[in-house]
């Protein structure tokens, strides 16, 4: 499942993109606590391509993608 | 010093890209093709599981699916094909900076003296590695001494395969594949040389250069050195010059009226107008392609009195060659404008002829209508004739058709 998400995010100057907190459908957020790896990945499950986020978000490991712009989730991580 | 170089070739392109983006068709024969109720209906490409039923690119809609009644059709969207092919290139521009795009899915590489890896299939599979992870589609590459050789390896094995060919092995390898494999073969050049016995790329390299010149003329000398391994042509990285801009198109309908055809002629000039202004030409020659409903066609050209990127008078170049071409009754399916000729916009000659400032006003009216297609989408504005006939004048020229294949040989 591709799940769109809102995303509440920290543009650097140099243009990186820190994502800091994800808001759910529903609209509860919630806050990032940890990002360990960024990099370009596509996401065979979801069906896209995007910088991949690999966040911890209330201890769980989530995949975060950025595809243009649009934010989008693995699958039914609900938190 | 040997040149290593790779030809990179993305598997099923505009279907893997779909299957990529929907997962529910990955374990379904899939075609991308044009819509079949607007009549743009061949199969551009197909997955592996089609492949398996015998779909072939280019043939009709219809045609594949009495082949494989399951066979799913999806449209193409080439944003995306456009957004992939940018993003590979990408992946590749770690390893060198010299590379020819061939189309949108194949690229040849330079990457002689590389620092990632003196092996040319080091770096090959480290390409594939990344082109599979990163954008979740896979490809072929061919790693050899010359871009013909390179080629042929990206064709031997898929998908998701590094072939190589060497100096010490391309006897083995390329010689014993029909003469077809090889890149510029054509049918015609193909069935020539089979009338001589000649039926292998072994045989034609084999063959003497001065019956090959006898036979096909220049271009069979080529053939032999391409077949020998002689290619030396480089790989280029400056994009490649435009020596025309044209569009086509069948329409939804067969056009039988004088009104169909303008309708149609005035959509295609306007977006190759267009598409002169943005790229900075004016055109000297116009040429007009039409097919009829029995596929029968042909191309005729017209020299402009003066050099142009108004649709107008690309639009009346292209009418008056219809009406001096084409009796009625008539029944066209197909029509194609095209700017030859090509010159830059900004070395025009002067004159104080009252046509040449109409003309003018004319190309700053047109830049008016472009920026506001740029700003709020193509069917923002329009002529009234487009108003005549919805169902003819709903389609895009420009963004929906300007994907062009390229030639190797320029």
């Amino acid at each position: 499942m591709k799940q769109y998400v809102g995303v509440i995010a920290q543009h650097e100057p140099d243009g990186k993109i820190m994502p800091i907190e994800m808001i759910w459908t529903d609209g509860r957020r919630y806050e990032i606590e940890r990002i360990y790896d960024v990099r370009r990945a596509a996401s065979l499950k979801s069906g896209g391509v995007g910088n991949r986020y690999a966040c911890r978000i209330r201890s769980r490991e989530v995949y975060l993608y950025d595809e243009d712009g649009r934010w989008f989730v693995e699958d039914n991580e609900n938190g | 010093m040997t040149r290593v170089i790779l030809h990179s070739d993305i598997n099923n392109f505009y279907a893997s890209v779909e299957c990529l983006y929907n997962p529910a068709l990955r374990s379904m024969p899939v075609a991308v093709g044009g819509d079949p109720e607007l009549r743009h209906g061949i199969v551009l490409a197909k997955n592996n599981i089609a492949k398996k039923y015998g779909i072939k690119t280019g043939e009709a809609l219809w045609q594949a699916k009495r082949r494989c009644p399951d066979l799913v059709f999806v449209p193409p969207h080439y944003d995306r094909y456009i957004r992939f092919s940018r993003m590979v290139r990408e992946i590749y521009a770690d390893y060198t900076d010299k590379i020819e795009p061939f189309g949108l899915d194949e690229s040849w590489l330079d990457v002689t003296g590389s620092l990632v890896s003196q092996d040319g299939k080091v770096i090959a599979d480290k390409i594939r590695e990344r082109i599979k992870f990163e954008l979740g589609i896979t490809a072929s590459v061919g790693v050899s001494y010359n871009k013909i050789f390179a080629k042929l390896g990206s064709d031997m094995h898929k998908p998701d395969a590094t072939t190589t060919i060497t100096v010490a092995d391309f006897k083995d390898k390329v010689w014993p594949l029909p003469v077809r494999e090889l890149l510029y073969v054509g049918s015609s050049a193909s069935r020539k040389l089979a009338g001589y016995g000649i039926h292998t790329i072994g045989a034609l390299a084999r063959t003497e250069p001065r019956l090959l010149k006898n036979w096909l003329g220049i271009n069979g000398v080529m053939l032999w050195q391409f077949a020998n391994g002689m290619d030396i042509s480089p790989v280029s990285n400056d994009s490649y010059p435009i020596k025309s801009i044209g569009n086509s198109t069948t329409t939804p309908r067969d056009l039988v009226s004088y009104e169909d055809v303008k309708i149609t002629i005035y959509m295609l000039a306007e977006s190759v107008a267009s598409r002169l202004r943005e790229n900075g030409f004016i055109c000297r020659t116009v040429q007009l392609y039409v097919r009829d409903n029995k596929l029968v066609s042909f191309e005729r050209q017209a020299k402009l009195p003066e050099p142009s990127c108004v649709s107008d008078t690309i639009a009346h170049a292209s009418m008056r060659l219809f009406d001096l071409n084409v009796n009625e009754p008539f029944a066209v399916r197909s029509l194609g404008v095209r700017a030859c000729d090509l010159a830059p916009a900004d070395c025009r000659q002067l004159s104080f002829l009252p046509d040449s400032e109409r003309l003018q006003k004319k190309e700053e009216l047109e830049k008016a209508v472009d920026s506001i297609r740029n700003r709020f989408g193509h069917f923002a504005i329009q002529r009234g004739i487009m108003l005549t006939d919805r169902n003819l004048s709903s389609l895009n020229p420009r963004d929906d058709h300007s994907i062009q294949q390229i030639a190797f040989l320029r």
